[in-house]
């Protein structure tokens, strides 16, 4: 104990030396148990997995568009490396850009500065976390050049494709892919653990339950749903290792297994997962608007209700995926209904975010942008989502383009628009400068239209019966016709000028980090914890332990000088 | 490991009221693993129900009466590990709680043990993991849930080590007992679907 309170102490006296510890390059920026050292490792392993899904897009969007022509930078394509595109941009955009960068990266920076303390509470288990995600990145990168290439059996893995390497072709590929799979879910049990232990056990002083901000109670709430529903995923990945490698028949027809359960146990998983995603989103938003509204959250309580049922919902909509396999038609019925009925709590969430807009002193700095068009994209991806969770429509749009257009409108807004949304309102804090205000509108901009001219015409696309895994068009006279064609390009040269405009995002922080001017400590003027000591933070975090007196959200007091209240101030 | 972290690191602060850290990571977990052992039956339920025959007729019949005394022993053991919480917690009853888990250890490593004895027989007349679903099942069920007994042992007799030598932590002691208590409590449920019905 005594040890604990003289090593606190060192790490408060040192706040103003930056250049206090002789820790080495290795010791303070790779292997430390700093929470904002590890989310930052998170941060940028993910947006390199994003540059290699966005290069993968770029490449196989290309072929749709060009058929059998020779990509620049790649070569041309054959049916197999498509397959392989395909199936890693699918595994790379959902498990190492969106669950690293919302959940851990943020997770990781946002729960101990916003819940007033010090660091997590396994600081080795979370080092621990990073390690071994990293180490799954790695072997998913291998597994595109290993003999016979990358798996190509999709992000669902639906056997027997996957099960079988006389039909997958890929007899190292998809076994590396599901160990890559593994060694992720290991890193976020650990840090799913890490992040509920941390805003149960060490909040601030004072700070109630109902005090946390919304984007920490997401994040708890998100790991919660990730963990209950990861194990039925990690018992079917175990019993598909074993039928590719050892020989059993779990999911074979052939010799009695189900190729169906395999569905279920994945969409068990799959299906919360996309919540387990959305929540962060949904939590960062959740923190921007009322910031740059200038106004209380509208119904915070109800949010977090509602966010409760959304969470039980979750787990009883899986097999809306399945409506086509072949499952009981009687059960299709149970599973439309309650598929329509969790677009509720979710349009309820749109609801209060426009209703705390509603009568607020809006100012559109770039982080509020980003925040107002997750709400309109979102809102998109959940009402094309209504058709297909309707099982009549959904017999007609399964499996087509339509349906690929749908979840890009969910999981764009999610892991793209929340990232950019979630970095420029907290990189004055994690760097300790301001981002330049015009290049990240302009940045905005060229994300946000290219954005919706690469998928509405995939919309209209499904609707027109192309199915979503064909690799040559051309080869089907009813889907080669021009004006179909002509669709796929627009698309393809959208999402080029979308890849384009991520430079301008990268430039902009190497140059905000040079000439950019000093943040301070509460830039925004929020209320939350983490805008009350320096930035960045330093070790340790703050410089007394803060004490809490109020919500997250008081901002427009009647009475106050000033229009906001943050959370530690006693008056 | 609780105590090596509490020593080199700043370390946040709990409530009093709040279950400790070490304990409610644990019980989180073990929320997963549950989660794990259910989609287990859940997907055994699925092929049972879907087969033509169960088990089939050329598969070996399990050990039902030897492995019910096992049962017994496991759960005799999960009973010893409370006793063994219980003393530790009355002042000049260590020994007491040392020699209580002890026999909760020695109890779970017989269960093992056993188990294994039974594979062996097992395999011997022709229940491997290829020869059909039936075993296939089987060994990745039980074979699950002995991988955890293993691991639940183990750290068992390195809390007993710390308990001999008076440096065991309450939080420390609850979150292995914790572990076992799982691995104690879902061994009916496993028994009930695979063995008997």
């Amino acid at each position: 104990m005594a040890d604990t309170a003289t090593k606190t102490e060192e790490a408060h006296s040192d706040h103003h030396d930056d250049h206090h510890h002789d820790q080495s390059f290795w010791s303070k920026y790779v292997f430390s148990t700093d929470h904002k050292v590890i989310g930052m490792q998170y941060m940028l392993t993910g947006v390199a997995m994003a540059l290699i899904g966005g290069f993968m897009s770029y490449v196989f969007r290309m072929q749709l568009a060009f058929p059998d022509e020779s990509v620049p930078f790649f070569g041309r394509v054959s049916s197999l490396e498509y397959n392989a595109l395909v199936t890693n941009h699918g595994t790379i955009m959902i498990f190492w850009v969106a669950m690293p960068i919302l959940i851990a990266a943020f997770g990781n920076f946002l729960i101990p500065l916003m819940c007033g303390c010090d660091d997590m509470v396994f600081p080795r288990i979370n080092r621990l976390s990073y390690q071994v995600f990293l180490l799954s990145a790695v072997v998913l990168v291998i597994s595109f050049f290993v003999p016979g290439g990358g798996f190509g059996g999709a992000w669902t893995a639906y056997p027997p494709l996957s099960a079988n390497a006389e039909y997958s072709l890929t007899p190292m590929g998809s076994t590396l892919w599901i160990l890559a799979v593994a060694l992720e879910f290991v890193a976020f049990l650990m840090g799913g653990i890490n992040f509920i232990t941390t805003a149960m056990n060490a909040r601030a002083k004072g700070m109630r339950m109902f005090d946390i901000p919304l984007v920490v109670w997401m994040i708890v709430i998100a790991s919660i749903l990730f963990m209950i529903s990861v194990g039925p995923l990690i018992a079917g990945a175990i019993m598909l290792l074993l039928d590719q490698l050892v020989g059993t028949a779990f999911f074979n027809p052939f010799r009695g297994g189900d190729p169906i359960l395999w569905q279920h146990l994945f969409w068990f998983f799959g299906h919360p997962e996309v919540y387990v995603v959305l929540l962060p989103a949904l939590g960062i938003v959740g923190e921007i608007i009322p910031t740059f509204a200038r106004k209380k959250f509208f119904g915070y309580k109800l949010a977090l209700y509602t966010v409760f049922a959304t969470g039980i919902l979750s787990f009883v909509v899986w097999a809306h995926h399945q409506f086509i396999a072949g499952v009981d038609p009687r059960m299709v019925h149970l599973f439309t209904v309650t598929t329509l009925l969790i677009s509720i709590p979710i349009a309820e969430l749109c609801f209060l975010y426009i209703a705390t807009l509603y009568g607020g002193s809006i100012s559109f700095k770039t982080p509020m942008l980003w925040a107002l068009a997750f709400v309109v994209e979102f809102l998109i991806g959940g009402v094309t989502g209504i058709h297909l969770g309707a099982s009549g429509a959904d017999i007609y749009m399964h499996d087509t383009y339509f349906v690929v257009a749908h979840f890009h409108y969910t999981f764009f807004p999610i892991a793209i628009i929340g990232f950019y949304a979630g970095i420029t309102f907290w990189f004055p804090k994690w760097t300790g400068c301001m981002l330049n205000e015009f290049w990240g509108k302009v940045h905005f901009w060229l994300t946000i239209i290219p954005f919706n001219c690469i998928f509405i015409p995939l919309f209209i696309l499904g609707m027109g019966g192309q199915h979503r895994r064909i690799y040559n068009h051309q080869h089907f006279s009813e889907l080669a016709t021009p004006e179909y064609q002509n669709l796929r390009i627009f698309a393809t040269v959208s999402l080029i000028v979308m890849l384009l405009a991520q430079v301008i995002f990268f430039v902009n922080i190497i140059l905000s980090l040079r000439k950019g001017k000093k943040a301070g400590k509460n830039p925004w003027k929020a209320n939350t914890l983490e805008w009350t000591t320096e930035s960045p933070p330093g070790h340790g975090n703050f410089k007394e332990l803060p004490e809490v007196y109020r919500g997250p959200y008081e901002y427009s007091v009647p009475g106050r000088k000033e229009d906001y209240w943050p959370q530690d101030q006693k008056e | 490991m609780g105590t090596a972290e509490a020593k080199t690191l700043p370390r946040s602060r709990s409530s009093d009221k709040s279950l400790p850290n070490g304990l409610l990571g644990m019980l989180i977990f073990i929320l997963t693993e549950i989660m794990v052992f259910a989609a287990l039956i859940s997907a055994y339920l699925v092929a049972r129900s879907s087969a033509e025959e169960w088990p089939p007729i050329d598969q070996p019949r399990l050990p039902v009466v030897a492995t019910a005394f096992n049962t017994i022993i496991l759960l005799s053991s999960g009973v010893f590990t409370y006793m063994a919480n219980r003393a530790f917690f009355i002042p000049k009853q260590e020994a007491k709680a040392c020699q209580l888990f002890l026999i909760a250890i020695l109890l779970g490593s017989f269960f093992v043990l056993f188990q294994g004895y039974e594979w062996i027989g097992l395999i011997h007349y022709g229940l491997t993991m290829t020869s059909s679903p039936y075993g296939s099942f089987f060994y990745l069920i039980i074979g699950g849930h002995a991988l955890h007994a293993i691991v639940a042992i183990s750290i068992m007799v390195l809390a007993y080590r710390k308990m001999k030598q008076a440096v065991l932590t309450p939080s420390e002691f609850w979150t292995g007992q914790a572990f076992w208590y799982l691995v104690v409590g879902v061994w009916p449920i496993l028994y009930y679907f695979v063995y008997l019905s």
